[in-house]
């Protein structure tokens, strides 16, 4: 069935379904986008992006403002749908399903703008994380706090009332308690201190390291991004214009020009 | 970095934007801005002579200007009152000036909201049980008359009717302008059924709650997608539509004229008649016959009704349909990307909460014996409204409260006559001045370690500019 990531040794906690090892030679993407087209109202936004994640990778998803990033994020769960192409979940087509059986399906997103629920304590947005899969939320919780002990301070404070960083901490570990095997992140850096970016990029790449988790990042901070992901996509006014991995795509002159600044 | 865990880097607990950590500061909000610049006497006059133009600017057409009938030929003449005017406009200028200058002189201010919901946390918890026990125990109070416990049944009515609206405006977050149509709903599936087929109060008040219940989802499907100001546009279409099809349908409804000679509740089969026959509440209990009995009987079965609706709100509200609608109150998007139903979670909420506006209305009609589409204009829909607003959206002792301040205080001050309707609507001003985000503006968090820590309705969204 799913082809989730092998070994988790020393593991906070692993995915929801134990998948097994993908055999060699017949690895499946975990997420495919072929051709996909989605547009608001008569612009469109993706003219045909075609993307893959395989299992254990981080990808990230580079790009000037309005490139589509975040409509990439959002079609892969169904709103706005894509309006032509096909999009598949461990071999399973996704494309029309509305957002929360995407979300049932072992996707989880932090999406833009954090989200948070405010006038709920950091408690209760953890456990609605879990609360529509049906999750035991224990475990969810121990690794949320384990991965982030500022949220465990702040576990009976509102969310409206955490700082930016925390907020996005909360945002991701609430994404995290459905246990899902992909998780989208859609500009976790955005109008955090850097120190803080550092914290939950480092945050990612244990996760990743530890458990396996998959990840597809979405980030203007083209740099710490790049360093962080296994491969790389630069998205250009709805189309990719390049790929490859991350220490590829630093070194490319028009990168460096365009995404990071040039020295 | 290869641990689970993110230390702080350097150990001490601060923020990443480097502000001192508002986390420590308890209870205290943290927009206790600084004090404002006091006002000069200067600005002050100013801002009053801008206040009285306003006022003059409206009470020349509505007040300076009259027209009367001419004694001779019948004509209209055109009187002018300037000297009302100029009275009015000087209490605006005066009244205006002593609030400035009063916001001048008092003393220091302090986080008065912060100091409010301290207190009113602390006065909340014997309010409620002290009202409850004043509910139970009101009928037998020495001083309690007829028209007294007729005035408890009204109230508790619109405590009712305020609970079960509150779970559709203040914990789902859906603004519903209609709600009086599930309460005619219920009582004329009441009525109707009662007088029809003769069947009885306790058959028929669960087939109302569900007819109700029905209706709530039917009106839920096609405002699925609406949000805020739409949907509260369609939910008042909707309260409309019923009542004019229950004055249209006159085959069914009766039209304008009601159903008449609804039967009264029983008492376990004992029914409550004037002469004490045999068989009655009066006779099988040895009593002297009284038709206090049946007011009685009414009052408290309308208080099990209305303690049934906080009951099943407060256990909804600690299971997850019900953080799901207040989830869905917060940020529908997040819950979407949560993988929570929206759907099913919005047509609950409308469900449920029609439900108990279904069991208000069957209450209502068997109480009054003739129900007609009058009852149920939308000024009823305000009201109920304006209750669970000014009782704080999803506060269930904020709703009991305001219940308590509108219907009893309207009544109270029947004496004033004409001017009532002014006193009323300037107290409901009052309100929302003193406390904008309603009486009870906390929110108590559904789960908690060990303490519990309410919720300021300072440090939330609703009710600041």
């Amino acid at each position: 069935m799913s082809a989730a990531p092998g070994s988790a040794g020393g593991a906070v906690l692993s995915p929801r379904a134990e998948g097994v090892t993908p055999s060699s030679g017949a690895r499946t993407a975990m997420l495919a986008m072929e051709g996909v087209t989605a547009a608001y109202g008569a612009v469109e936004a993706l003219k045909g992006v075609s993307i893959h994640v395989e299992p254990g990778e981080i990808v990230t998803l580079i790009g000037a403002n309005g490139a589509g990033k975040s409509t990439l994020l959002m079609t892969i769960f169904g709103s706005p749908r894509a309006r032509s192409g096909r999009i598949t979940f461990e071999g399973r087509d996704i494309t029309g399903l509305p957002m929360h059986q995407i979300a049932r399906a072992g996707i989880a997103q932090s999406p833009e703008g954090r989200r948070i629920f405010p006038r709920m304590s950091v408690r209760e947005n953890l456990l609605m994380g879990a609360q529509a899969m049906g999750v035991d939320p224990a475990p969810g919780l121990e690794q949320a706090f384990t991965l982030f002990p500022r949220l465990k301070e702040r576990e009976a404070q509102r969310g409206g009332t955490l700082s930016g960083g925390e907020q996005q901490m909360l945002a991701i570990a609430r994404a995290l308690m459905s246990r899902p095997r992909l998780l989208l992140l859609d500009e976790p850096s955005l109008g955090l201190a850097p120190l803080v970016v550092r914290q939950i990029f480092s945050a990612i790449r244990t996760l990743n390291a530890e458990t396996g988790l998959t990840v597809l990042l979405v980030e203007q901070n083209a740099n710490q991004a790049l360093r962080l992901a296994h491969r790389g996509y630069v998205l250009v006014t709805g189309r990719i214009t390049l790929e490859g991995t991350g220490a590829e795509l630093l070194a490319r002159p028009e990168i460096r020009d365009a995404y990071l600044g040039t020295h | 970095m290869s641990g689970a865990a993110i230390p702080h880097e350097g150990g001490v607990p601060h923020n990443d934007d480097g502000v001192p950590d508002p986390g420590e500061m308890g209870g205290i909000p943290r927009q206790a801005a600084p004090p404002a610049p006091r006002p000069p006497l200067s600005h002050a006059l100013r801002d009053a002579g801008i206040a009285a133009l306003v006022a003059a600017g409206l009470f020349v057409p509505l007040v300076g200007l009259r027209t009367d009938v001419a004694s001779s030929g019948g004509g209209l003449i055109i009187r002018t009152r300037w000297a009302d005017v100029a009275i009015l406009v000087a209490l605006v200028f005066g009244g205006r000036l002593l609030l400035n200058l009063w916001e001048t002189l008092r003393p220091e201010r302090r986080p008065r909201s912060a100091r409010n919901t301290a207190l009113l946390l602390r006065v909340g918890t014997w309010v409620a049980p002290a009202l409850l026990i004043f509910a139970l125990t009101f009928p037998a109070l020495p001083g309690t008359t007829r028209y007294g416990l007729d005035l408890g049944i009204l109230v508790l009515t619109y405590v009712m009717l305020g609970w079960g609206l509150n779970i559709v405006v203040g914990l789902a977050g859906l603004l519903d302008l209609g709600y009086v149509a599930f309460y005619a709903v219920g009582a004329y599936s009441y009525a109707l059924l009662s007088t029809g087929f003769g069947w009885s109060f306790w058959v028929c008040l669960p087939l109302a709650g569900i007819l109700a219940a029905f209706w709530g989802v039917l009106l839920g499907f096609p405002v699925l997608r609406l949000r805020g100001d739409y949907l509260a546009i369609v939910t008042l279409a909707f309260g409309e539509i019923i009542r004019i099809v229950l004055i249209n349908w006159v085959s069914l409804t009766g039209g304008p004229n009601g159903v008449s000679g609804i039967p009264r509740p029983s008492f376990f089969g004992l029914s409550f008649s004037a002469g004490g026959g045999p068989g009655s509440f009066s006779d099988f209990f040895g009593l002297e016959p009284s038709p206090t009995h049946r007011v009685v009987f009414l009052y408290y079965l309308i208080l099990a009704l209305a303690l049934l609706t906080n009951w099943v709100t407060l256990r909804l509200r600690r299971q997850p349909l019900g953080r799901a609608w207040e989830a869905l109150r917060e940020d529908e998007i997040a819950c979407r990307a949560l993988g929570i139903n929206v759907t099913n979670t919005k047509l609950t909420a409308f469900a449920i909460g029609a439900m108990f506006g279904g069991f208000a209305g069957a209450f209502f009609a068997t109480r009054q014996a003739f129900i007609s589409p009058e009852s149920f204009t939308f000024i009823e829909s305000a009201i109920i409204l304006a209750i669970v607003v000014l009782g704080g959206l999803g506060s269930q002792l904020g709703v009991a409260l305001a219940a308590l301040v509108m219907i009893g205080g309207f009544e109270a001050f029947r004496d004033l006559e004409e001017w009532r309707m002014l006193v009323f609507g300037g107290a409901m001003v009052v309100i929302m001045v003193w406390r904008p985000r309603g009486l009870v503006s906390t929110r108590t968090p559904s789960i908690s370690l060990g303490k519990r820590k309410a919720i300021s309705g300072d440090l939330v969204g609703e009710g600041h500019g």
